[in-house]
């Protein structure tokens, strides 16, 4: 379904709800979740993914593996709309006794696996796939991960064992904005080409030029993740760490920084009165 | 006596029940042996050689015991532990708290089983580090009977667990198991000093109380025993010696049996902390870390 209207005032919901739960929760990564709104509003909303919110853990659902963890506290205010959990916990991320910390784990409904540890997701989404396919079951596998996140040797382990078992019902999406934790990832590990790195390794590769472009986000998930060609996908989705935050989006420390509650009032302001 | 290998007859089991359960898969990086070939050849679309990569090993393991596969996965000790020690951290022993996983961690070539191989391949850290993480069953057999009863149990739990076998072959030391919850066996009555042994050091333990009075008890689910049948079982001792292939006062078997037996004297006898480079037979680097049998011996006289 893509009605890019719906997707464009669904991001609007995500975005600042994401900001006021960062007001809440200071100690939450907002420029890290900020960056895969498009991708995860694209992939819920858009109905890329077969989800049951009723029942999470529906064997009919696709597996969604956020790998990089922290930076996805954006989905608790996508999982709650869509009747995961209530909306009044939203209010409660990393308040004492709350199932919603600063890294999500799977005791939030809507999560597959533990988080914050990285490098663990697509080694894990590989043995779904894996077990997927051996039973003839259509659903599909996505991973998304960060850039930075990719430093982690086990991931290359497992993008070395998922096109040599032919893997193609796994979707890799990589989130790639650039920024690790204390510098630009390519002060740190360039990792260009990303696009011939996966192309080396036999997967079948996609870029989005844009991630912050609804339009293209949801044209190029929605056919990569159904679209079986014998090879695991990735699709390097070009974003921009604290994207609708001025001054994280150009910040070599963004992943640690914080934004001012003053700011955040001012920030959702704007966000409400754009068109 | 026939000896065997831990690892061939539990092999040999699960090769036979995965003729009739289809939910077995195995998972191995790139280490094999005879039996194992049987596997591979049976059941190809159920087994799975992901390479010398341990860490993917257990990410891969965790996929499809999440998609509720019995999963075997199949290492050399040393590596399938510390390797990918926090992949079995993160994603079994943190995420079977959460989801249900018949995931079972099968290491090979316990203690210095590979003696001649040096450092890297003793393993003598692994007792202790899956000890300390939670939700994960520790079995340390000491023959392959033991190891053999194990496989309709790695079967019917719906928990992690982590097998550590021997790589040599060794002599039954009973005739069966008789009950396998209660985690250790009596091998030997005796009445004032007791030896608890794990793995390949019972052997050791019953060669050197063969003509002594002293009796014999080998723990083999070094966690889960019934801490009260034990008690029961030790009540007449004065002395408790803890022996194992592993270092001592690092987290084995000495510690779990030091923190429940605080009323006993209780002396830990184990690997010096430290790595043994001196090439040789297993015996001999038990000379070398004061094991032989008859300085164990020695020690035991002390007390």
């Amino acid at each position: 379904m893509n009605d890019s209207n719906y997707l464009k005032v669904k991001a609007k919901y995500v975005r600042i709800e994401t900001l006021k739960i960062h007001k809440e929760a200071p100690e939450t990564r907002v420029a890290s979740s900020l960056s895969a709104i498009e991708l995860f509003v694209s992939l819920y909303y858009g109905k890329i993914l077969h989800f049951n919110s009723q029942n999470p853990r529906d064997d009919a659902r696709d597996r969604f593996i956020i790998s990089k963890g922290h930076g996805s506290i954006s989905m608790y205010p996508l999982l709650a709309d869509l009747g995961f959990f209530n909306k009044t916990e939203l209010g409660n991320v990393c308040k004492n006794g709350s199932f919603l910390g600063g890294i999500p784990d799977p005791v939030i409904p809507g999560y597959e696996t533990v988080n914050g540890s990285l490098g663990h997701g697509l080694g894990v989404g590989c043995g779904i796939a894996l077990a997927l396919k051996s039973r003839a079951k259509e659903q599909n596998v996505v991973v998304l991960t960060g850039d930075g996140e990719l430093n982690e040797g086990s991931n290359w382990e497992a993008i070395m064992f998922a096109p040599q078992h032919k893997l193609d019902n796994l979707t890799l999406i990589v989130d790639y904005n650039k920024v690790s934790m204390l510098d630009f990832s390519k002060n740190i590990i360039d990792m260009n080409s990303l696009n011939e790195k996966f192309k080396a390794f036999n997967w079948d590769v996609y870029e989005i030029i844009d991630g912050h472009d609804l339009d293209e986000v949801y044209t190029v998930l929605h056919k990569v993740v159904h679209h079986r060609i014998n090879k695991p996908k990735v699709v390097i989705a070009n974003t921009i760490k604290g994207k609708g935050v001025p001054f994280l989006e150009t910040h070599s420390l963004s992943h640690i920084l914080s934004v001012k509650p003053e700011d955040i009032d001012t920030l959702i302001k704007e966000l409400e009165d754009a068109e | 006596m026939q000896s065997k290998a831990m690892r061939d007859v539990f092999l040999a089991s699960l090769h036979e029940e995965m003729a009739h359960d289809e939910s077995i898969f195995f998972v191995a990086a790139d280490f094999g042996s005879p039996i194992l070939d049987k596997i591979r050849a049976d059941y190809p679309a159920r087994f799975i050689n992901v390479g010398i990569a341990e860490q993917n090993l257990i990410n891969v393991a965790t996929g499809l015991a999440l998609e509720g596969f019995k999963v075997f996965a199949y290492a050399i000790a040393p590596f399938i532990t510390m390797r990918c020690y926090e992949q079995i951290r993160v994603n079994i022993a943190i995420l079977s708290q959460i989801r249900d996983m018949n995931i079972n961690i099968i290491g090979v070539g316990a203690g210095v089983s590979y003696a001649m191989s040096g450092p890297t391949h003793h393993c003598l850290e692994d007792l202790s580090i899956m000890r300390t993480l939670p939700n994960i069953e520790v079995f340390s057999p000491s023959d392959y009977v033991t190891a053999q009863s194990y496989v309709k149990r790695a079967l019917k739990i719906k928990k992690p667990k982590y097998i550590r076998f021997d790589a040599q072959p060794l002599v039954a030391l009973r005739d069966e198991v008789e009950d396998f919850d209660v985690g250790f066996s009596v091998l030997k009555e005796g009445e004032r000093v007791a030896i608890l042994s794990t793995g390949y050091m019972t052997h050791k333990a019953v060669s050197i109380a063969k003509e002594l009075d002293i009796k014999l008890i080998d723990i083999y689910l070094i966690n889960s025993y019934d801490k009260e049948k034990l008690q029961e079982a030790l009540q007449e001792c004065e002395v408790i010696f803890t022996l194992e292939e592993a270092f001592k006062n690092s987290g084995g078997l000495d510690a779990e049996i030091n923190f429940h037996f605080k009323d006993k004297k209780v002396v830990n006898l184990g690997f010096e902390k430290k790595y043994t480079f001196e090439i040789g037979s297993r015996e001999f680097v038990h000379q070398e870390n004061g094991l032989s049998e008859d300085e164990i011996l020695k020690e035991i006289k002390k007390h």
